[in-house]
Order: structure tokens, then C-alpha cells, then sequence
């Protein structure tokens, strides 16, 4: 459908002030109590939506609202979403924004054509359409701010969740705890290397004591892992290798050969204090470091 | 999905597969993707552009702009009016080369790229694409 | 014809690649240090990429290269200075140059040589075999 067809934009043009007025009226009455300034803000987003939202029927099509005449109205309501998805609006109230348009748009539009029920039809019918789409595009723009800051909640919970621990000088330990898939790989082996650099340490040790299972595909991240510290110039030692693992990885024919393991964290830090030329004492006679 | 922006570059000599490296960077970090990120997608662009080259008698890559819906990212389109692969899944396989070389070009892309497009028929060239979102 | 310089230090080659290569440039090095490595006779290469933003397959095999020539011409190789993001890019993208020995920087790089030419029959000269 071309707009050559309809009448909405020039309805919405010579109507401007009713309508806006209509509109935020109809907004503070469902909405929430807002403050003078809030509502001042308000008034003013209103009129600029229904201005972007005349130029764009008049520029584009009004039936397809992804198209670019319709760029600014977009960006318009993709922050508008976004600020009411982080102002803890929900999604049903921050869609009715748009679908209180309706009302006023449906009164100019019928004081436009009350003579003319055919052409009234039509503009109406066109002016519920567009409103749907854009009320149902708000909603999807809410969606993805929410969605944006789950994903950035979970990043953080990964970066926490893999701490790299300096043991002894030279000496890392990265216990993983939960599952190791190829996201939290990522980040675990950006935050080993990152550690390697700014610790110049020569060994890693990869603790999966807390990884409940290995399959074929956390075996591989594993090496990935190992394959990464070493193109850095330190090598790793995988240690918490339970039974139940052992057997896991001898079935399913994963080489784990060219890496050294250990059934303990203990046992690979003596490794791994002896391969960097440390020696541990244990002192014969405690009495003699009793104070006097 | 709508192209935002887009630049076209020659690939004909090996100095050329620099420029694209050096334009992919150039893009990734105007769109600010994150250093590992921004290194995949140069090093994959690397890959792509010297296949190009070697294996399809030079051609040319768009580096375009893209946004589908809110998300944003980069595609890169290599083509050439090369001799074409005549299988496709072979040419994928890591160590699988026909010339010269250790043949992780594709599989490689492919693997450091969110999306991956290909097309070859012999005799028709080759066509490529790969996408990286932020 | 540009070139990228190559330092002697005693017994060892230091090569600091700051450039984005481009291919033919890559293999003029490598042409450059195996020549380089019987003229002086060098026991260890060092190879720092630590101002490399970027190792592809090509870079990534010549590199290899580097390393199994040198062997063969009885000199230790090591690449320093990896970045982070290359690293895990390189594992990626299906290269983990196992066969290229690594170390964090300079100082390590030097350390890991002079073992590693220790291991490989100590005080002997290039070439000799007893």
C-alpha cells in the first residue's frame, strides 16, 4: 500500500496540537503519578514521536516500518524501551505508551470523516495497523535492553567465577567451578593469559575438581586452554581428575598425553614448586620456633 | 538486516591482503568490538583475502556494516571469478589443501566467525561471507 | 627491497618483527635468517612478536619454519612475546604451533635458548657431532 493512499500524516499535521494533547492526557490518566517535570519530559517526547511519526508516513511506506523513512521513529522508541526497561516499567506498560495513540488518532481521524464512512474505514484501519507494529516493536526493543543486561550480569558472574589464583611466585592455580562451554572458555583463558602476562608466571595449574562433567567437548576447551598458556610460554598442569573422569576421557579416546596430570591440587603444586626450583622444608623441632 | 555502511577493496598482490587486514581493523575498532574479537575477525579476513588470491586468481572484498534488528556487526564478502570448489565439504576440512600450504583457510574462518556463508561451483568463482556481531 | 633487521648477540640471532608483513616480506625474513644462521654460525634465534596485533596461518607457519630449519642448521629457535588475543586466536583457529618453542618475553625467551642448546649437545660447534 503506497501513502499516495492515505490521509493519516496530513490528519496528524493539521490536528497536531489535539492530539498530543489527547495523548498525554490519556497517558497520565493510565500511567503512573509523575512529577511536573516528568510530565513536562513527557509532553515533550510525545510531541517529538508524533512528528517523527508524521514525517515518516508522509516519507515511506506505512505499512512496512522497517524500511529507512522510518529510522528516526525507530531510534525514538528503541531509547524510549530501553529507558523504561531500566526504570523497572513493564513491558505492557511501556507498549500502551503506543497504544494510547489510538484513541486520539481515532477521534481527529473521525472528525476528519464523519461524513465519509468508507474513507473513516480505511484511514482507521491503516492508522490501527501501523500503531500495532509499532507498539509491537517497542516491545521487542524492551526485550533486548533486558536482554542486554542479563547477558552483562552473566559476564560478570563468568569473570567471577574464574578467578586465577597466584600460588607461589611463577605458579597459577585456576580451579574451575561448574560447566566449562565455549563462552566461559573464552574468558577463562582471556583472564589465564591476562594473569601469565602480569604475573610472568611459568606454570598453570587447572584444577577441575569442581567441573562435574567431561565430555569431549570440555576436554577440547581444556586443551584449548593449555594450547593458549603455552603459546605464552607457560605450561599447564591439569589436576582434580576424579576416577569417574579418568574413565570418561580414556572412552571417549581423548589425548590428554602431551599434558601432565594430577589427581590433587596438592600434588600438582609440589609439581609445579619443584619444576621452578623450589625446595620445601618441613623444620625437625617445632619447640624451637615456640615463643619464650 | 540492512547495510549501514560498506567499502569495497581490490585483492590482486599480497600487499593488498595488509590493506584488507588493516581495513577490517580499522572497522572493528570504529564499531568497538573487543580486542579478541577485533583479532578474529582481522585474522579470519587475513585467511579469506589470501585465498582469494591464491586460489581464485585475485578478486575483491566488501567490508560492509550491518545491523539486524538492535544488534550490530561486520560481514565480509570475498569473491572471485576463480576456477571454483568442487567440494565444498573437502575444501572445509582442516589439513585439506589443493595447493601449496596447511589448508585451514576456510575451516579457520569459519571457526573464528559467527556466521559463515560459502558458494563455489567450478567454473563459477567463489563467494564467501562472514559475520562477526558486537 | 624492505627488510626486516636482524641483530647478533654472541652466539644468537634477535629478530623483532614490528611490521605487519606481508607475505613476501615474511619469507625474505625467513630466506634471511637460515642464511644469517650458517654465516655466523648461531646457536639460538629469538623471534619477538610482541608488537604483532595479529598471527595468521601464513605468519603462523613461517614461524614453524623458522623453527625446523634452525634445527636442522643445529640452532635453537624461540618466538617471544605472544599477545594474549593472538594466542587465543591462533588456538582458534586451529594452529597451536606445537612445534615452536615459546616463551612470555625477552628475558625467559633467553633462558628457555640457553637450555634448550644446553639440551641439545652443549659446547660444540654448529654442525659438529661426535
Amino acid at each position: 500500500m503506497s501513502n499516495s493512499n492515505t490521509k493519516l500524516h496530513e490528519i496528524l499535521k493539521s490536528r497536531e496540537k489535539e492530539i498530543a494533547a489527547d495523548w498525554i492526557e490519556s497517558q497520565e490518566a493510565s500511567g503512573r503519578r509523575m512529577t511536573p517535570n516528568e510530565r513536562q519530559e513527557h509532553a515533550r517526547q510525545s510531541r517529538e514521536f508524533l512528528g517523527s511519526l508524521t514525517t515518516a508516513i508522509q516519507k515511506g511506506d506505512h505499512s512496512d516500518i522497517a524500511g529507512p523513512a522510518w529510522e528516526p521513529v525507530r531510534d525514538l522508541l528503541t531509547d524510549f524501551s530501553g529507558s523504561r526497561a531500566k526504570g523497572g516499567y513493564s513491558p505492557s506498560e511501556t507498549a500502551s505508551y503506543i497504544f494510547s495513540l489510538k484513541q486520539p488518532v481515532f477521534s481527529a481521524l473521525r472528525k476528519e470523516f464523519e461524513r465519509d464512512p468508507a474513507v473513516l474505514h480505511d484511514e482507521v484501519w491503516r492508522a490501527t495497523v501501523l500503531l500495532d507494529k509499532l507498539g509491537l516493536f517497542t516491545t521487542e526493543a524492551f526485550q533486548k535492553t533486558r536482554e542486554d543486561v542479563i547477558s552483562r550480569q552473566q559476564s560478570e558472574i563468568l569473570e567471577l567465577a574464574t578467578p586465577v589464583v597466584r600460588l607461589w611466585d611463577n605458579i597459577l592455580a585456576l580451579p574451575l567451578i561448574g560447566t566449562l562451554d565455549s563462552s566461559r572458555t573464552q574468558v577463562v583463558m582471556q583472564n589465564l593469559l591476562d594473569a601469565i602476562v602480569e604475573t610472568r608466571s611459568d606454570i598453570a595449574i587447572i584444577d577441575i575438581t569442581g567441573v562435574p562433567v567431561v565430555d569431549t567437548l570440555v576436554a577440547q576447551h581444556l586443551l584449548k586452554t593449555v594450547a593458549a598458556a603455552r603459546l605464552m610460554g607457560a605450561d599447564c598442569l591439569i589436576s582434580g581428575i576424579r576416577p569417574q573422569i579418568a574413565q570418561t576421557i580414556i572412552h571417549l579416546g581423548v589425548d590428554l598425553t602431551a599434558v601432565t596430570t594430577k589427581a590433587s591440587l596438592a600434588d600438582a603444586f609440589a609439581l609445579a614448586l619443584k619444576r621452578t626450583g623450589h625446595v620445601v622444608v618441613q623444620q625437625d623441632d617445632r619447640s624451637q620456633t615456640a615463643g619464650r | 538486516m540492512r547495510v549501514l555502511e560498506s567499502e569495497s577493496i581490490e585483492i590482486r598482490t599480497s600487499e593488498d591482503i595488509v590493506l584488507v587486514r588493516q581495513a577490517v581493523r580499522k572497522r572493528a575498532v570504529s564499531l568497538k568490538f573487543g580486542l579478541v574479537d577485533q583479532t578474529k575477525i582481522v585474522t579470519a579476513s587475513s585467511e579469506l583475502a589470501r585465498n582469494t588470491l591464491d586460489y581464485g586468481g585475485g578478486g575483491s572484498v566488501s567490508v560492509e556494516v550491518i545491523e539486524n534488528g538492535i544488534k550490530s556487526g561486520l560481514r565480509l564478502v570475498f569473491e572471485d571469478q576463480g576456477p571454483g570448489i568442487a567440494d565444498i565439504d573437502l575444501a572445509l576440512t582442516d589439513g585439506y589443501t589443493s595447493g601449496n600450504g596447511m589448508g585451514l583457510g576456510l575451516g579457520g574462518a569459519r571457526r573464528l566467525s559467527n556466521e559463515f556463508d560459502i558458494y563455489s561451483k567450478p567454473g563459477e568463482g567463489t563467494r564467501v561471507s562472514i559475520v562477526r556481531w558486537k | 627491497m624492505e627488510r626486516i633487521p636482524i641483530l647478533k648477540m654472541g652466539e644468537y640471532l634477535l629478530v623483532t618483527i614490528q611490521v605487519d608483513m606481508h607475505d613476501r616480506l615474511a619469507l625474505t625474513l625467513q630466506d634471511d635468517l637460515t642464511t644469517q644462521i650458517v654465516k655466523h654460525r648461531a646457536r639460538g634465534v629469538l623471534i619477538d612478536i610482541s608488537a604483532l596485533e595479529m598471527v595468521d596461518s601464513f605468519i603462523g607457519r613461517m614461524l614453524a619454519s623458522i623453527a625446523s630449519m634452525a634445527q636442522l642448521l643445529d640452532a635453537q629457535s624461540v618466538v617471544v612475546g605472544m599477545q594474549p588475543s593472538v594466542a587465543i586466536t591462533l588456538v582458534e583457529l586451529g594452529l597451536p604451533m606445537t612445534g615452536v618453542r615459546t616463551a612470555l618475553d625477552v628475558e625467559k625467551g633467553m633462558k628457555v635458548l640457553q637450555d634448550a642448546i644446553a639440551e641439545a649437545g652443549g659446547d660444540g660447534h654448529a654442525g659438529s657431532r661426535v
